[in-house]
């Protein structure tokens, strides 16, 4: 994910990103020299690749996150190009929370910013395991290592008062000149000094997603296969649960639980796509059979039995709300965890968060990208791992019966 | 017991688990969805997934063609073929009845037909209340469906709002809707013109044959190549010539247009697709030139 403003370079630098692996074709090209004609400017201008919609256009900013691809021969990377206006947090919420690795953008003239900070905190807050601080616009300070070493030092200081460097600590320092393309993909003379990696060598050598951790198996299941009227008579007793594998993995023969009725089998077979396979891993929607006959529908989970997650009935969490419309404590709402759907209800707000500020405030309501923590009370149980354990089991987002809209985005703590 | 992942899925397999359980979540979300299959490269990707979704069972929702009366026969028979051999039910809704109860009205009888789509579509989902309708759309193709979620929300008039879409976070996927509104969902969002055609290469998908370099006549008109067909005819002083050919996209005949290949298998397409210099939508589509806002404007009016 990208985050940071248009004038901090972020559009130049997808551009460049896109541009310097090859991904423009040459039409795509020619339309935005023309329109960089139309406008007036000089040399191309990469930005106009990220052009969105009509109504960005027209104010010269991201509203809504949007999705570009790029493939470098090893890896494929989707970016998530996040707006960085204060009013469209919830758009950057939504953005990172697909998001391994951020690249957080600073203008190497004015240094870490209130923006940055709030950047830095919702990366922290949606779990984004890989942040990149990407110091542009080198160009414009001489390319002076003093000041990339001063802003370095700024933002390391507050990164760690407030407790905003990721686990493991996977947090890097990159000058470039997004305009120029120092530093991107290609090491250029302008910056001999600094002897780290381009932005692309760190994009290339990240983990993938679910590799860093060890993590349980959790299975929510979404949908239950029954053909019991095919005209195969094999099939009659098919009950095949099919899901997707959040995390861990899951053999034939291992023993299950599941949630919530608690009854425990084994599993007869892992099915990908009608075929069996010996086992299913992280990520991979698959088809479990077990050895006996027990009642499972949408929304319940089947885990390993030896590492069952905790039912919970009422859950802390920090939220982000999303709606226009403030969230009442008066009010009854569904949340949705995994596939399963709870009436949850607001018990309190310990406190709500300044993005800005980085400091904790009371507040009886929330209004639009506020992020609080919360206590909720739901109607179901639902089993959770915490959210800084797994984003799959540890998310949840409200909605409001009344619009069917997603108003609010939760983690449990 | 828990142990630490060192696999991981290669990128087709990521995007097929991804589609998979887009599908999941619309057939345990919805009550009356459906699943677009016009025939095409994408559509054809979308059946194979279905089938990894959903066998051995039968496909929770049935199939649906919006024919505008302007496809390649190839197309249409293939469509038919496909649908026989699933053993799902195939429903066509045609423009061709829309103009008949008026409520689709050209300005003239060669005008492209594709953005007229969207009133049969809608009538279709009225029709069989469908809440759920499942398309091919790709995040890649257009910088509207960049911005598109994969499931998107349309009023009871079938507009999508861009400044106001339903936040979608995670892979917690909001699908409800109140009657007359749908979701349009987008299980391969994420996969590009060349996922596709990996993805076609790999699990032997067939495709209708106008996809593969083949012989046709055509002209050239302002940058394109114009197939010449009974809906397409040459203009007074083109010159008809005889092009090996293939089409990158299959839509309405009056706006897609072929590309000069000699590419005649799955494979020959790939490397193609790896080394062209134009986008697919660029050298295909009549219909998105027209304006830098063109896709944008008519998904407001409900197109896919």
């Amino acid at each position: 994910m990208t985050c940071g403003s248009v004038d901090d370079g972020k559009s130049t630098l997808i551009g460049r990103l896109l541009f310097d692996t090859k991904t423009i074709l040459a039409d795509t090209l020619t339309q935005i020299e023309k329109t960089s004609k139309k406008r007036g400017m000089a040399a191309v201008d990469l930005s106009l690749l990220t052009d969105g919609l009509q109504a960005e256009r027209e104010q010269g900013i991201t509203i809504d996150v949007a999705y570009r691809y790029f493939s470098t021969g090893t890896r494929k990377y989707i970016i998530a190009d996040a707006p960085g206006h204060e009013q469209y947090t919830r758009n950057m919420v939504t953005a990172a929370s697909t998001a391994n690795l951020a690249i957080i953008l600073v203008d190497a003239r004015k240094g870490v910013l209130t923006q940055t900070r709030r950047h830095s905190y919702l990366a922290h807050l949606v779990g984004i395991p890989h942040r990149v601080v990407a110091i542009n616009k080198m160009d414009l300070v001489d390319y002076s290592q003093e000041t990339f070493d001063r802003i370095c030092g700024e933002y390391r200081a507050f990164a760690e008062k407030m407790g905003l460097i990721p686990e493991g600590g996977d947090l890097r320092f990159i000058p470039m000149s997004a305009l120029n393309g120092d530093n991107i993909v290609d090491r250029t003379e302008a910056m001999s000094w600094y002897k780290g990696p381009t932005l692309l060598e760190v994009l290339e050598a990240a983990p993938p997603a679910h590799t860093e951790h060890a993590e349980p198996f959790r299975f929510p299941v979404q949908f239950v296969c029954r053909p019991q009227d095919s005209a195969n008579p094999d099939l009659h007793d098919y009950r095949g649960f099919m899901g997707r594998v959040e995390s861990g993995s899951i053999k034939v023969g291992d023993e299950v639980t599941v949630l919530p009725s608690g009854r425990t089998s084994r599993i007869k077979a892992v099915e990908l796509g009608g075929e069996p396979i010996a086992e299913g891993i992280t990520e991979q929607s698959l088809t479990l059979l077990l050895e006996d006959e027990v009642d499972i529908s949408r929304g319940d989970m089947i885990v390993k039995s030896a590492e069952v997650p905790e039912a919970r009935k009422e859950i802390e969490a920090m939220i982000c709300w999303l709606s226009e419309t403030p969230l009442s404590p008066a009010r009854t709402y569904s949340i949705r965890h995994t596939t399963r759907t709870s009436k949850a209800k607001l018990n309190g707000i310990a406190y709500r968060m300044d993005v800005n500020s980085l400091e904790r405030g009371d507040a009886t309501q929330l209004a639009m990208n506020d992020i609080a923590r919360v206590n909720l009370k739901l109607a179901q149980p639902v089993f959770a791992d915490p959210y800084t354990r797994n984003r799959a089991t540890g998310a949840f987002i409200v909605i409001d019966d009344s619009t069917n809209n997603t108003v609010g985005a939760g983690m449990i703590l | 017991m828990t142990t630490l992942t060192k696999q991981t899925l290669s990128h087709l397999d990521w995007l097929e688990a991804e589609a998979i359980h887009i599908m999941r979540e619309v057939a345990g979300q919805c009550e009356r969805p459906v699943l677009l299959f016009s025939g095409g490269k994408d559509s054809v990707c979308m059946l194979r997934v279905a089938e990894k979704a959903f066998r051995p069972g039968k496909f929770p929702f049935p199939l649906m063609h919006i024919d505008t009366g302007h496809n390649y026969q190839e197309v249409i028979d293939f469509r038919d073929k496909r649908a026989a051999e699933l053993g799902e039910r195939l429903i066509v809704r045609s423009l061709a009845d829309s103009m008949k109860r008026g409520t689709v009205v050209l300005k003239s009888p060669d005008e492209p037909r594709n953005k007229h789509q969207s009133v049969t579509l809608l009538e279709a989902i009225a029709e069989f209340e469908f809440d759920c309708c499942i398309g091919g759309a790709r995040r890649d193709e257009e910088k509207a469906r960049a911005k598109e979620r994969v499931m998107s929300f349309r009023d009871e008039f079938g507009q999508w709002d861009p400044k106001n879409q339903r936040p979608e976070l995670w892979n917690l996927y909001n699908a409800r809707t109140h009657r007359g509104e749908n979701i349009r969902a987008f299980p391969i969002s994420n996969w590009t013109e060349m996922d596709v055609w990996q993805y076609i290469e790999r699990e032997k998908l067939e495709l209708p044959s106008i996809y593969f370099a083949h012989h046709r006549p055509i002209v050239r008109r302002s940058g394109s190549i114009v197939p010449v067909t009974s809906v397409t005819p040459a203009r007074s002083g083109e010159e008809i010539v005889d092009m090996l050919v293939r089409f990158r996209t299959v839509g309405d005949i009056t706006c897609t247009a072929p590309v000069e290949s000699d590419a005649d298998t799955v494979s020959k397409i790939v490397l193609e697709t790896a080394t062209t210099t134009i986008t697919e939508r660029g050298a295909t589509r009549l219909d998105d030139q027209t304006s830098d806002a063109s896709m944008e404007q008519r998904k407001k009016e409900g197109y896919f």
